[in-house]
Order: C-alpha cells, then structure tokens, then sequence
C-alpha cells in the first residue's frame, strides 16, 4: 500500500488536462507507441471531436523510482460543469490532485471550484504551470497568481509542457515525494467507492471503484450499499491500457469490476461496495442521486418512428446513466419522451448521439428547469413542474419557485462592467466581488438557474471577448414571478413551443422568439401568423409571408418541367420538417429560443 | 432560319403519327415572319404530316408587330388565333417592363386585329410595382369592353439579371408584396367571371368555345412537337428540348442532326406532372384516369395524401374528379407537392 499513489487532474477546461495525461502515460510505459494517439483517455468519439472529456476515466502505469517500484492510478475528471458531481466523486476517489494552470490564460472558474472541492477532500495539491513553452506564456505572474492562491512555495509549482515533455519527470516525481500513500485497513470489512461506470455492450456495466477499506476478490458476493442489490464479482482487475484480470484488488488500490449488470442505472456513482455477508457499516460519504437539472421534450421528427426512439433512449440509458425520461405526448408533436439532463451539454450530447449512434432524426423542444408550484388550494403540497404544461392555471396558482445557483465568474476587470450588466439582465444578484490580482476579479451572483440555460455561456463569451470563465453549483429553490408564454402559429397553440419565463423577461423574449421563427420557417402557400401568447394576451406578432407568385406564372410546355422539379424538392424538403396543424415547421426551430441573439 | 425549321419538320416526321390539331407560333417574334415564308412552313407542315380539318392555329405576336398588311397575310396563310402580348393598357408598367409598344399601339393592335380575327386572346401581367388596384381594374375593364374573348393573366415575376431586377434591389423600384398580387387575383377572377369568362386554368380565362385547344393539351399530357430553337416537345413519355442558341441551331440542322437534349419522365415524374396540371384546370384529377395510367398504388396514395386538405376544404371530389376548390386557388402549387409520389 505505500508505493501506491492515486491522484487526479483538475484544471480548467483547455488547460491541458488531457494531453498531460498523454505524457504520463507515454513517460511510465504505459502506452507503446504504437498505442499512441493523441487525448487517449477521452475514449468517446464525441469527446475526441469536441476536445472535451465528458466520463471520467481511470489508467494505473508503473513507474520505478529511486530502484522502487511505484503504482499511480490516475483517474480522469470529466471538464465540464454538467458533470460536477462526477468531479466530486472522482476527487473523492483520490489523496492528491495536480492543479494544472495555463501559464497564458492563469487561474480560472473552474481551476477555483475544483481545487476547493479538492481541499474539501484533504487532497494533496501539486501545482503544474502548463504551456510553458507558449511565447504568450507568463509565467511569472502566473506563478505568483497560483502561490496566492494556494498560499504555497513558489518552488513547488512545478513549470511543464504538455506539448514538448519538459517537467514530467518532475511531476512523476513530485507525486511519489508529495502525494501520501492510501490509508485504510486492510482487515476491515470490504469498503470501496464507485466513482465511475462504463458501459460495454458485450461485458455489461463496468464499475470503477477505489478501495477504502479491506479488499474484493474474484468470486466474492458483495453489495451495492445505497441501491441495496447483491452481486458476484465475476471478474476485478486493475486498468492498464486494456483491462488486466486480478484475483483481489487490496486496500488503497483503483481497480474495475464486472458482474453482469446490463443496465447502467442500477450502478451509481459514489456508491458503496461492500461484502454482502460482511458488511461495513459506513458508506462513504456524499452520495447523491444525481438529479437532473434542465428537461424537454424529444419526439421523433416521423411520428412513426416513436417506438424506435424509446428503444434508442432506452438503449443509451444503458450506458448513461444520468439520462432519465418518461413518455409524453404534445397536441403538436404527438408522442415523445421528456426527458431530463445533467445540462445543456448533456442534451446536446443525447441528441447528438441519437442522430449518429440511432440514426434518428428528433425534435427536441424547449428545455426548461424544474420547477415547484403551489395552488391556493393547497399551499404546502408542491407540485412538480418538468414541462410548462404541468405549471398550474394562473388563477389557481399561489406561487412558483424556481432553483437558484450560485454563479463563480473570473474575468479582466476590463469586463467587469459588462459581465455585471449581463448577469444582472439574467436576474443575477451580486453576492461577492474580489480582486484576485489588480487584472483578475471573481465574482459571485446568486441567480435563477433557468437563466444560464437560455444563451448564457455564449454571451459571457462574447460580453467578454472570450475572457471570462464560469462555474456554478445550486442553491436550493426560490419563490420567482413566472408566466408561461405560448406560441401560436395560424392561430393554434404549438405547445412544443411553449417556455416558462419570468414576467419581467416574457414581452422581450416572446418578442425576439416570433422573430426568430420568422426567420427558420419558410415560406408556405399561404401567410403564417406567429404570435406569443401570456393567457390570452397576445404580447407579440410576426407574419411570414406566403410564397405565391409560383403559381401564379406561365405553365406551359418547359414550365411544366422545372416546375415539376421545384415542387418535388419543397416535397423531400418538407421531410425533415415536422407538420403542426397546416404549418411546416423545420426540426431546428424547436430549439430556436435558446440562440435569441445571434 | 425558316429553312432550317422545315428541315427539322421533315426530320421528325415520323415523331407525331397522330393527327395535328393544333399549331402555335410562338415565342419570340414570329409576326416578323413574311408571307413566303409562313408559306413554306405550312407547306413543309401539310406535306409531312396529317393535320386535321378543323385546326386551331395561333400566332403570337407583340402589339407594335401588327399591321393591316401583316394582319391579312396571317389571315390567307391560314392562321385563325391571334395572341397579343398586349401586357398592359398602361404606359408607366409598359416602359417598367421595358416593353417596345406604347399604350396607344396596346389598344389599336387589338380593334385592327378585330377587323381579320375573332379569335383573339391577350396577355395581360398584374403585381407590377406601383400597380394599384385600380389600374390593374382598369386594364380589365378595358380588356372586357373591347370583347376580346380570351385572356391570359400572370402575376410579374421578376427574373433573375434582368434590369428590372436590378433597379428591385436598388431600390428604385419598389419591391411587389405578395398581397398585392393576391388582392388583383381577387379582382382578376371576380371580374372575369362576371364578364362570362371561364377561368379554366389558373392563368386563363376564355368565353365559351374560346378555349385555347393548344394549351389544353399541355395540361393533359398530350403529345407534341417544338420545332425551332428552344422549343419543347413531349411524346408521352419523354420531355425534348432544342439548343436554344439559333447560329448552333442551324448549324446542327443543316449537318442533318437534331440539337435535342432528352429526359425520359419516370412514371412517377409522368403521375406528379398531372397532379400538378390537374389541379391547375378545371378538370382536375380524374381517378380513373390515375387507376388506368398509373395504378391503383397510386390511387390510394392520392386518398391517403388528399385527406388533410379536403377536410381543411382546400381540394374537393366532384364525383371521381379530385378538383382544386376556390379558397385553394392560391395553395394548388404546394397542394400538388403534397399529393406528389416521391421514392
Ligand atoms: N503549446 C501547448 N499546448 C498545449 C499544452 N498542453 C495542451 N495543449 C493544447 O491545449 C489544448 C487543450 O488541451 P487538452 O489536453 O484537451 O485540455 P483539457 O480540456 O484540459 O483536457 C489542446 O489543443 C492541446 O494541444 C502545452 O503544454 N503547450
Ligand atoms: C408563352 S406565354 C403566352 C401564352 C399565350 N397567352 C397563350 O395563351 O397562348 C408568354 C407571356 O408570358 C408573360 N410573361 C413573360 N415574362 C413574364 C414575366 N417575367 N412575368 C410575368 N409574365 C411574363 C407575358 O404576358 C407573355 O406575353
Ligand atoms: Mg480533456
């Protein structure tokens, strides 16, 4: 157990997490270089696209140091706020982390949130300053930022490049000197956490977990503490670049385990495995049912191909386990999921993957966060509101509350002005203003979390050229003005288009969302009135104009032809539209609201 | 040029084996033809093919072309229609669409043309920028009063590169909107149909026996032959087109060949094109006819399409007759790509 070391990564997204990973794994062997490709632990295609990894992942190498013989388990935290609580769970999982820094872009929202989720954890913290080989590298001053920060040496941050190798050894080192090995008892009962699962079609749901206390061998029956299920370990080994098959995994050490789980919801992360005739009585803290945070409404676009959207959904439920979703039906869209995510870049993700991995074409309507609402009738009694359908009738309606989050942004003090206007247009409250350095301010908002749902990070990004990062965690829920707004097209409510918003918010939003539709759908044969609704007031109005002259031209002998053709391609096009009363509405304008303002 | 349409007459002889019912000279200027040269053609025509007794034979010609001299050739050669771009009544829309007649040749060509022809159509074009209402009245009111007893009626369409186009986009013209050209539909179909006229295609409105016999048989797919420079001709089961340059057009001619691009028209292509042109006439789409030509598949398919819009009281069946009704007049274009057969 002392020559083991288990550490994670934290850093902010495009800091160079994954690629140092890379050149840990090159320097200790791991990977041959035939092995060799570039962000080898982001597995999914997605992640390599997007260049951002969404699971997390663990790899354990060797490495001999001073003639000893070492075990590092790393373990990949995924880079993005979606996916917070799988972070935790990761730290969790780990005595040290290396905080890696971009020595061009300095500290960041989520090198902050992580490190204290990390300090949370008692965790070991070795400073890496990356991209030190960049010419836009400061590496002084970012130097001086991280020992403020930390309020360490300036000799412990460790200089690197990620792209050229210079300081791996150094954080090879560093680990084995600075991060302490694994406490626990290896005679106690058995005592491990899960901090990931992955799904393998062909093996079942694979477990990654850490061993705490006592240990887990093949052919043990052990049980999932928080879901209570029992199980035979079939198989646990250690994770190199492929799985290698052990008899036991000993205290302090990461392994996998598989033992034949089909379905990826009945392994949860952050869970306990214990022996089931032996129990522990101490489940390790801080397990949480992750509750999905944003929600809408998927249909496919082929009213047809309802049944082979449920067995698609059910099919990725298998390997993700945070998606959640349940039958609905739309007087527009006819039947459909809604359907719950960890976040905007989880439903993007879902929906990406239904298109490629399913090859369905969806419609994905509105997402709006949860809510809770309470009638007169019965004050005390929430009710769940998932869909803006479910909010109660006005008049019946004492009061809605709507989930608050704690908002961390770091910017220039050259944005300050900006980023407060923005936040404060999305109903932020400023709770906390500081001066990282004389250049660097964070600062806190408590805000509604439907707020950040509706084009946030993009006009973040662009209030501050670029220069401000963000994080968030919930605050609980808050008592909040709403109205649902709805959309007519022709006169008739499409209810798919229908938002929940915050009174102050509805004349503007409603406005620019009949603009916006104006724009994505086209012109038909006759004109389409759109208009936004609160009740039975109309708040907006835009028409788009009928495509007439067509017709109303020569049809002779060559006419004939090319008119033949032009109507034949309206034809094929209107397949990827979705038919709302006598209105032809293309898939993406569904989704419209979200991108107001570009 | 004319040498070269009666070679290209004698070449596709044996394409139409079918008696001749109706001949057109169109396109272009034909009124510019002189009386030996209409002759030849005639000749060229009687020789090679079977026409039969009573044949409609247009000439369409610009109002400025006309002349009592040109008038009574056409007359002894045997043509018995005029059509007369006439465009409009009005000098402000004749000179934006940059027409070479003027208002006054716009009336005088047709009372001299009524001296010769009783058969006589003029096409006229509404949703002109700067039209109002009551210009586009007018003209029909002028149209009527003058007895003409056919009339062609388009809405403007601006095409692409040309100057109107142009000006459109600088703003020198205002642009048409869409409601305008439907507000002198209104008036077009109420106006002519007090005046007795039937609106029998949607661009044409004729008195009883006036029926233009030759764009009929566009619409119901009957055969026929383009000769000259772009012109199209269509056999039943594949559309063909002349090279519309006319120095390629003689040249390839006098070598003995046929400058013609084909497409063979699937039987999906042949079934679309009928729904189309069905629902733009007061024939409609006879279901029998779609069961004897094209299948009983496609029939259903029709049934099955159709629903939505009879329901909404856009199409109705008069009898086996699936008809367009008057409130989806304006919507058959986007009806028909509904009823489309697609694969
Ligand atoms: N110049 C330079 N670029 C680096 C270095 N480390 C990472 N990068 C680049 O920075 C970008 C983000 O790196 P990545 O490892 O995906 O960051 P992650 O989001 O933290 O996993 C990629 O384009 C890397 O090639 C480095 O040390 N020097
Ligand atoms: C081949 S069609 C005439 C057919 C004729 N009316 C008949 O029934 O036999 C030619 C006519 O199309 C109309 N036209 C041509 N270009 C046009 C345009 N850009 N917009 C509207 N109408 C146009 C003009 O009225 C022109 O006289
Ligand atoms: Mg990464």
């Amino acid at each position: 157990m002392k020559n083991i070391r288990n550490f994670c990564i934290i850093a902010h997204i495009d800091h160079g997490k994954s690629t140092l990973a890379d050149r840990l794994l090159d320097a200790t062997g791991t990977v041959t270089s035939r092995e060799k490709q570039d962000q080898l632990l982001d597995s999914m295609d997605l992640e390599r696209e997007r260049g951002i990894t969404i699971k997390s992942h663990a790899i354990q190498m060797d490495y001999v140091h001073k003639g000893e013989k070492y075990t590092l388990n790393l373990i990949d935290t995924p880079g993005h706020v979606d996916f917070s609580y799988e972070v935790s769970r990761s730290i969790a999982a780990c005595e040290g982390a290396l905080l890696i820094v971009d020595a061009a872009q300095s500290i960041q929202a989520q090198t902050i949130s992580n490190l204290y989720l990390a300090l949370e954890n008692d965790l070991t913290i070795i400073p890496v300053l990356n991209k030190v080989d960049l010419p836009s590298a400061n590496i002084e001053e970012v130097t001086d930022d991280i020992v403020d920060l930390l309020g360490c040496d300036p000799e412990e941050v460790i200089p690197a490049s990620a792209k050229t190798g210079v300081g791996i050894e150094e954080i090879l080192t560093a680990i084995i000197d600075r991060v302490p090995p694994p406490k626990g008892d290896p005679n106690q009962s058995l005592q491990a956490l899960i901090f990931d699962s992955v799904y393998n079609p062909f093996r079942g749901v694979e477990t990654y977990f850490r061993v705490l206390n006592g240990e887990i061998s093949k052919g043990q029956h052990i049980k999932f503490m928080a879901t209570g299920k029992s199980y035979f370990a079939d198989e646990v080994g250690t994770l190199k670049l492929k799985q290698v098959p052990k008899t036991v995994i000993k205290t302090g050490d990461v392994g996998y385990l598989i033992t034949g789980i089909k379905e990826a919801k009945e392994v949860k992360v952050g869970d306990t495995i214990t022996d089931s005739k032996n129990p522990t009585t101490n489940m390790v803290e801080g397990f949480e049912d992750v509750k999905p945070m944003v929600f809408a409404g998927i249909y496919p676009v082929d009213t047809e191909e309802y049944e082979e959207l449920r067995n698609s959904m059910e099919k990725l439920q298998l390997n993700d386990a945070s998606l959640v979703f349940q039958p609905e039906s739309s007087a527009a869209l006819g039947f459909g999921f809604r359907c719950g995510f960890l976040g905007m870049l989880h439903l993007e993700i879902i929906q990406e993957r239904l298109e490629r991995e399913f090859d369905m074409t969806v419609i994905t309507t509105v997402p709006n966060v949860s809510y809770q609402a309470y009638t007169h009738k019965d004050p005390e009694t929430p009710i769940l509101v998932n869909n803006p359908s479910d909010l109660p009738e006005p008049s019946s309606l004492n009061r809605v509350e709507e989930p608050y989050i704690k908002a961390t942004i770091i910017t220039k003090s050259d944005f300050v002005g900006n980023v407060m206007s923005l936040c404060i247009e999305k109903r932020g409250e400023i709770t906390n203003q500081t001066y990282l350095t004389t250049e660097r301010v964070e600062l806190s908002f408590d805000m509604p979390l439907a707020e950040i749902v509706f084009d946030f990070y993009d006009r973040l990004k662009t209030v501050s050229k670029g220069y401000a990062s963000f994080d968030y965690s919930p605050i609980g829920l808050r008592t909040s003005q709403l109205v649902k707004v709805d959309v007519l097209l022709n006169g008739n409510i499409v209810d798919a288009l229908s938002a929940l918003l915050h009174k102050d918010n509805a004349y503007d939003i409603g406005k620019k969302m009949c603009e916006k539709l104006r724009q994505l759908i086209p012109r038909q044969q006759f004109d389409i009135p759109i208009q936004a609704a609160i009740g039975a007031k109309i708040i907006s109005r835009e028409t788009v104009k009928a495509l007439r002259k067509d017709v109303t031209a020569k049809c002779y002998g060559g006419d004939i032809s090319r008119k033949r053709k032009l109507l034949e391609k309206q034809k094929k096009g209107k397949k990827r539209m979705r038919q709302v009363g006598n209105v032809e509405i293309p898939q993406e304008a569904f989704m419209a609201v979200l991108k107001l303002n570009d | 040029m004319v040498e070269a349409l009666c070679v290209e007459l004698e070449l596709r002889k044996a394409e139409l084996q079918e008696e001749v019912e109706t001949i057109y000279f169109g396109g272009g200027t034909p009124s510019l033809l002189a009386s030996e040269e209409l002759a030849a053609i005639f000749e060229t025509i009687y020789k090679h093919y079977k026409v039969s007794k009573n044949p409609e034979i247009t000439l369409e010609a610009n109002p400025d072309d006309l002349s009592e001299e040109k008038l009574k050739t056409f007359k002894s050669a045997g043509i018995n229609r005029l059509s007369i771009g006439v465009q409009s009544f009005f000098e402000e829309d004749l000179q934006l669409m940059n027409r070479a007649h003027n208002e006054k040749e716009a009336f005088a060509s047709i009372e001299m043309a009524q001296l010769f022809f009783e058969n006589i159509s003029i096409d006229l074009i509404y949703g002109i920028p700067g039209m109002t209402n009551e210009r586009w009245l007018k003209n029909l009111e002028i149209a009527i009063s003058l007895n003409v007893p056919h009339l062609s009626c388009y809405a403007l369409t601006v095409e692409p590169k040309t100057a109107l186009e142009t000006f459109i986009k600088k703003g020198i013209v205002p642009e048409v909107e869409d409601g305008v050209a439907a507000d002198h539909h209104k008036l077009l179909i109420a106006e002519t149909s007090k005046a007795g006229y039937d609106n029998y295609e949607f661009s044409n409105f004729g008195k009883d026996g006036f029926y233009s016999k030759n764009n009929t048989a566009y619409w119901q797919g009957k055969p026929y032959l383009g000769i000259g420079p772009s012109a199209h001709g269509y056999n039943g089961k594949e559309r063909s087109w002349n090279v519309s340059n006319n120095t390629i057009y003689i040249k390839k001619i006098r070598e003995g060949e046929l400058p013609l691009t084909k497409e063979l028209l699937s039987i999906n292509d042949r079934f679309n094109e009928y729904v189309m042109t069905g629902l733009r006439t007061k024939w409609g789409i006879s279901m029998k006819r779609v069961e004897t030509e094209f299948g009983s598949e496609y029939r259903k398919h029709i049934d099955n399409q159709s629903k939505n819009h009879i329901n909404n009281g856009i199409l109705k069946f008069d009898g086996d007759i699936l008809k367009i009704t008057a409130k989806g007049k304006f919507l058959s274009d986007g009806v028909a790509s509904d009823l489309f057969f697609i694969d």
